[in-house]
């Protein structure tokens, strides 16, 4: 077995050390190693997006990413979206919209909308629905979270100007 | 997921060393978003992987008079995030943003899109219909091969042993240039070209007649085409209808397509006639200047 | 949103905070596969790379010697289940199939069928395990779609099938592949067809397709030294979950305990056990708990999928525009053993119509397939495709609209079904009038190659049984137990009913779904019954609180407990005495112990759901292409107990439907191996496919239910194929009868057609 790399990186804004082998993902790393199991595997080959993180700002399948490639990254997670004891706007108006069923994609679905928001605040829905395409939910039919994120855009943007 | 080991050279030349020292077992990681798969479905074997990321001259993205310089580890979000691609080399920009969801254009790049040779890859078409040079060092030195010349087979390529791809050089633009690209899928977004085509062409000065013209068809063929009869019934005429119409029939002519579950053979060259021509009227466009109506998948 | 009259509740109706919203959304909800147990090791199963094959030997000792290995189990490790027959609470199951599904025993059947499993210190050592595991196969030829299968010299699957007939089996009948056939008839179909003026007659052909849940199957199992196995799992059923896990080894139901973790989708497909047995077998012998996560492409092509189909359906009509005669042979494809839903299948076909005479033939045949399981409405969608599109094809020819004829010809209370059953109250008339008054319907759709279309559905919904137990909190809250697994938020629809019936609030209420010690038995939630069913054991729960809270303030006002009611939310006794039940619930240990009511339902049937559909979509000719461009539908929900989750399961459903019409397929190659077991290649849709989802909820309420609920969650999937392949037809002029819909079949009949 190749020898285990001992990799540090930012995690939600925590310096973590963390040991692994080459083969194993950040995901696999995130559940299995970090006990943080909010990041959801649904297909391991990236065509489901349930497992994606932030890394160094940008969303990714994390399923898709070698575990020692985020040694110096920052990774931001879905436990690190909330701040304390209080819902981001995005997670807020996703509980709101009833925008989840089953919950499964939800934290995927949540840091790709973080990654939208970020880079464009005045999404269309046309906007939204290619940017969340790479996100699978088999439940909602996909209505409430759109609606959700459109939402989420708009109170953020009143956020902004108060 | 099979074992291996892992290294991150920061300069090509130990890159070229790591990958040499492998003996065909050693593979470039770049975005990993197929590497990572095929690793784990078997399908690749790697004792070694090298993660490339970290060399600058494969991180290089700089449009200048001389042309373009992309590359070959840059990921897709860059490609189509740049200003100046977006403008002239659009095609470029059509295909990186349609490269997986954009989760996987945060990793996935062009250069290895090409470097794993799929007969439909989105980025392909597009960099031959621009004339890119592939820049590729090796132990031996380093060496230049034609986009289109590169891949030579389903998940098979020029690439000796040792030898890495570098960067992509792309001529500069002539004025009145436009091109783009478009694939059929089933899906609107998420899936694999049914057939896909890259189009790159340059108008003369009245914005009348075309005076350069390149074709590329994917998933049509065992590696992606260059359609270099298509391109020629363009040259020094007006694009009416019929011109495209036979421009389509030049392409169907060299599509030598599988059946698979993507779609039968018969109905993958009907589809070269259908985006040939599609294709060719919203490059023109862009040749004219004007803004382009185009959703992906539609 | 609900019809607009003046609102009879006060907490049905409205759309209060999901209660485990913020634990899905934050991340720390735990699923199946987010349980962590000491010593836990990971399973690997390794699986049949053929559809059809003899297992001739199978030599474990290389995996065994590879160090970090603890367990490795084949069906040897099995017991023999001979040929029982067993209550599984959705219908009697053979266990000897159900067995030799979770783990191959002399023949793999399917592709990815399982044939041994191992156990380790890492998923990766597993897998390396798995791969030195040596199988020796011999190849047999497969048999993959169900007409074929039907021929006397098909391949064998299962020499001990023989076909039964409505459920006894004919003496002489030899082994087959043709599992089961069924028959209904009503009047005098040769005569009814006699009255018509128009007779349709088609053929339709529908692929198999699967449940798609994002999250795949798991199992942690601990095997106890006191031989108590505990079963951490993603499923729609606990107690299913544990009988069938207690019977596969051969223990106990009381032995085993089933934990139900959150469960990340289901649709029908996560019932039926694969892991849980691999997983207790691996953990007895290693004498630690196993945890197995399924991989994405043994969930296809392993599990799931419903049925592709044969079917042939002819109706008759008058000229003014009456049904008059039906007639449907329908096959479906069982899988590797039998069990399709065609029983239902046969049922629902013209379930949505008055049709004097009628007769429906059906066959539940096996092929070289994962065994099929139930998914939304199953049976009904398939169905659903060739009827409305025969029922859409006549209203063109007749130059009648296709609203009017459905609600000319719908069934209503008093319509008996082909099957027996007379209808009571029931909505599909109005769901047909909700779709017709409605402005995308009475709307213009312009432009070329656009069309609309519209289709009718039915579903059953089941009854069941379910069990909760309530408990008054000090504080004037109430902690509620049930026993139904929660996929889509059913835990706040329980809780709210529980909240109206006690007139609190329905933040005040705390549901919990509990394992299989700690509540009474539940069936699975599945059929739509979880609102209903469960919902009747919470209204019964609060009821039995409503009268020891009675009591209990007769003894603090030392008054005669006759002279004591509870109304609206208030104890209310003699001389203008009051409480509210908040004040009550902090002095009940005044006077007693805790106030715990308890509720059951068993007995109550659902009066079946309808659904209509409308849409419009553009063709592209060139390619083939469909694209959605409006949708809307209209559904009966008897009432809307939490709106916005009556919508988002018709959401959810229609877009499943879409799927199911224009792309999901399994694709097999001619050696019956799957090509597309990835979320990329099974293509289902994603948010940039599907526009908005318009709902109309219509309320026709449910008599057998006390706030009238029916269950919504099935019936929207049925509708939107034919809807759509009608659409397609007003769009461009074709015909679509084969499923799915996809761009090279649209591109081929548009061809054709010029």
């Amino acid at each position: 077995m190749s020898k285990k790399r001992v990799v540090s990186a930012t995690i939600n804004g925590n310096t973590t050390e963390f040991l692994c082998e080459p083969r194993q993902t950040l995901l696999e790393v995130l559940r299995n190693v970090l006990n943080m199991t909010g990041t959801k595997e649904g297909c391991t080959n990236g065509n489901c997006g349930s497992c994606t993180v932030l890394l160094n700002g940008r969303p990714v399948t994390s399923c898709l990413v070698l575990a020692v490639e985020a040694d110096g990254a920052s990774v931001r997670t879905i436990e690190g979206v909330a701040c304390g004891s209080h819902l981001d706007p995005v997670q807020q108006c996703f509980l709101e919209g009833a925008a989840l069923q089953c919950g499964i994609c939800t934290p995927g679905f949540i840091m790709q909308t973080e990654a939208l928001l970020e880079q464009n605040g005045h999404p269309t829905e046309a906007d939204v629905r290619f940017h969340l395409a790479g996100n699978l939910c088999r439940c909602t039919g996909y209505d409430k979270i759109v609606r959700s994120v459109l939402a989420a855009a708009e109170f953020k943007r009143g956020e902004a100007t108060t | 997921m099979r074992d291996f080991d892992y290294a991150a050279p920061t300069t090509l030349a130990d890159a070229v060393m790591l990958l040499s020292r492998g003996n065909g077992a050693a593979r470039p990681l770049a975005g990993g978003t197929d590497l990572i798969d095929h690793v784990r479905t078997g399908r690749l074997a790697p004792d070694t992987v090298v993660d490339i990321k970290k060399i600058a001259e494969l991180n290089v993205l700089e449009a200048s008079p001389q042309g373009l310089r992309l590359g070959a580890a840059v990921p897709c979000y860059r490609v189509y995030g740049h200003a100046a691609i977006v403008a002239d080399y659009s095609a470029l920009a059509d295909s990186g943003h349609i490269i997986g969801g954009v989760q996987i254009q945060t990793r996935a790049s062009f250069g290895g899109n090409v470097c794993n040779s799929g007969p439909a890859a989105d980025s392909t078409p597009s960099l031959i219909a621009l004339g890119a040079v592939c820049v590729i060092a090796g132990p031996k030195g380093t060496r230049e091969v034609p986009a289109e010349d590169f891949c030579t087979d389903p998940s098979k390529n020029v690439l000796q042993p040792g030898e890495l791809l570098v960067e992509f050089r792309i001529p500069a633009r002539a004025k009145n240039s436009g091109s783009h690209y478009r694939r059929f899928i089933p899906r609107n977004e998420m899936d694999i070209a049914v057939v896909s085509v890259a189009a790159s062409v340059t108008l003369d000065d009245a914005k009348q007649k075309i005076i350069a013209a390149r074709i590329s068809l994917g998933a049509v063929a065992p590696k992606p085409l260059l359609a270099t009869d298509a391109a020629a019934v363009l040259i020094g005429q007006v694009p009416t209808d019929d011109i495209l119409a036979k421009a389509a029939d030049a392409a169907r002519k060299i599509a030598t397509p599988i059946t698979d579950m993507r779609g039968t053979a018969e109905y993958r060259t009907h589809l070269v006639g259908v985006l040939v021509t599609r294709v060719l009227q919203a490059a023109i466009t862009r040749a004219k200047g004007e803004k382009l109506d185009y959703r992906p998948g539609h | 949103m609900a019809t607009g009259e003046k609102r009879k509740y006060k907490v049905i109706g409205t759309r209060p905070l999901r209660h485990d919203g913020v634990d899905k959304l934050t991340g720390r909800a735990q699923y199946g596969a987010d349980i962590r147990l000491t010593g836990m090791l990971h399973g690997v199963v390794l699986r049949s790379p053929h559809a059809h094959a003899k297992i001739k030997s199978i030599d474990t000792s290389a995996a065994a010697a590879l160090p970090g290995v603890r367990a490795i189990c084949t069906s040897a490790d099995f017991p023999d289940q001979v040929g029982r027959i067993v209550e599984l609470g959705e219908g009697a199951v053979n266990m000897r199939h159900l067995s030799a599904n979770v783990m191959a025993h002399d023949k793999a059947l399917y592709k990815g069928h399982a044939v041994a499993a191992v156990a380790a210190d890492s998923i990766h050592i597993a897998e390396e395990a798995a791969k030195l595991i040596k199988i020796d196969y011999e190849p047999l030829p497969p048999v993959m779609e169900v007409l074929g299968a039907m021929r006397d010299d098909a391949p064998l699957l299962n020499d001990d099938v023989r076909m039964t007939e409505m459920g006894t089996v004919k003496p002489e009948t030899k082994p087959s592949n043709v599992a089961a056939k069924f028959l209904f008839t009503k009047g005098d179909v040769t005569a009814g067809f006699a009255k018509a003026d128009i007779i349709i007659e088609r053929e339709f052909r529908t692929a198999t397709v699967h449940q798609g849940y994002i999250e795949p199957h798991n199992a942690t199992v601990l095997w106890n030294a006191d031989g108590k196995v505990t079963v951490w799992m993603s499923t729609q059923g606990t107690f299913t979950a544990r009988q069938q896990t207690a019977e596969l080894v051969g223990i106990a139901v009381s032995d085993v305990k089933v934990v139900p973790m959150e469960i990340g989708g289901g649709f029908g497909g996560k019932i039926s056990v694969y892991l849980p047995p691999v997983a207790a077998i691996l953990s007895r012998k290693s004498g630690k708990p196993v945890q197995i996560q399924m991989e994405r492409a043994a969930v296809f092509e392993a599990t799931g999928p419903t049925p592709g189909s044969f079917m042939r359906v002819k109706v008759g009509a008058t000229r003014d525009g009456k049904i008059v005669a039906g007639e449907a042979w329908i096959a479906f494809e069982a899988g590797a053993f039998p069990g399709s839903p065609i029983a239902p299948g046969c049922m629902c076909v013209f379930s949505c119509y008055d049709i004097p005479d009628a007769r429906v033939e059906g066959y539940d045949v096996c092929v070289n397939k994962p065994r099929s399981n139930a998914y939304r409405a199953p049976g009904s969608t398939q169905v659903a495709f060739a009827m409305e599109t025969v029922v859409d094809e006549i209203c063109e020819k007749l130059g009648v609209d296709a609203a009017e004829f459905r609600i000319k010809n719908g069934a209503k209370e008093g319509t008996r079904r082909v099957d027996g059953p007379v209808y009571h109250r029931i909505g599909m008339i109005e769901t047909v009038e909700a779709i017709r008054d409605s402005e995308h319907y009475q709307s213009k759709l312009t432009g070329p190659n656009r069309g609309r279309g519209i289709a009718t559905g039915f579903w059953f919904n089941a009854g069941l049984k379910s069990a909760v137990v309530a408990t008054v909190n000090l504080d004037g809250t109430v902690s509620l137990i049930e026993g139904s697994t929660d996929i889509g938020g059913s835990r706040t629809g329980i809780a709210m009913q529980l909240a109206e019936t006690l007139g609190i609030a329905a933040e005040a209420v705390k549901p919990q779904v509990a394992d299989t010690d700690s509540i009474g038995y539940t069936d699975v939630t599945g059929g739509s019954r979880v609102t209903f069913a469960t919902g009747i054991a919470a209204v019964e729960a609060a009821k039995e609180i409503q009268k020891q809270m009675v009591e209990r303030a007769a003894l603090l006002w030392e008054v005669d407990s006759a002279s004591v009611k509870y109304e609206d939310g208030k104890v209310i006794g003699p001389a203008e005495k009051s409480f509210s039940f908040a004040e009550l619930a902090a002095k009940i240990h005044e006077v007693g112990g805790a106030v715990i009511g308890h509720g059951t339902s068993s007995s109550a049937e659902q009066g079946g759901a309808f659904g209509t559909h409308c849409v419009d979509v553009e063709v592209d000719p060139d390619t083939g292409k469909v694209q959605i461009l409006r949708y809307t539908i209209a559904q009966d929900a008897g009432t809307a107990i939490h709106p916005s989750y009556v919508e988002g399961q018709m959401q959810g459903g229609v877009v499943q439907g879409i799927g199911w019409a224009l792309n999901e397929e399994y694709f097999y190659d001619d050696k019956g191996v799957m090509r597309n077991a990835t979320f990329l290649d099974y293509r289902i849709p994603t948010c940039y496919d599907v526009p908005m989802i318009e709902t109309i909820i219509v309320e026709v309420p449910d008599p057998a239910h006390p706030y009238g609920v029916r269950g919504v969650g099935e019936v929207p999937i049925c509708p939107p194929p034919a809807a759509i392949a009608n659409a397609i037809h007003a769009a461009v002029g074709v015909r679509m009868r084969d499923l799915p819909m996809s761009p090279p079949k649209v591109c081929a009949a548009v061809m054709q057609k010029k």
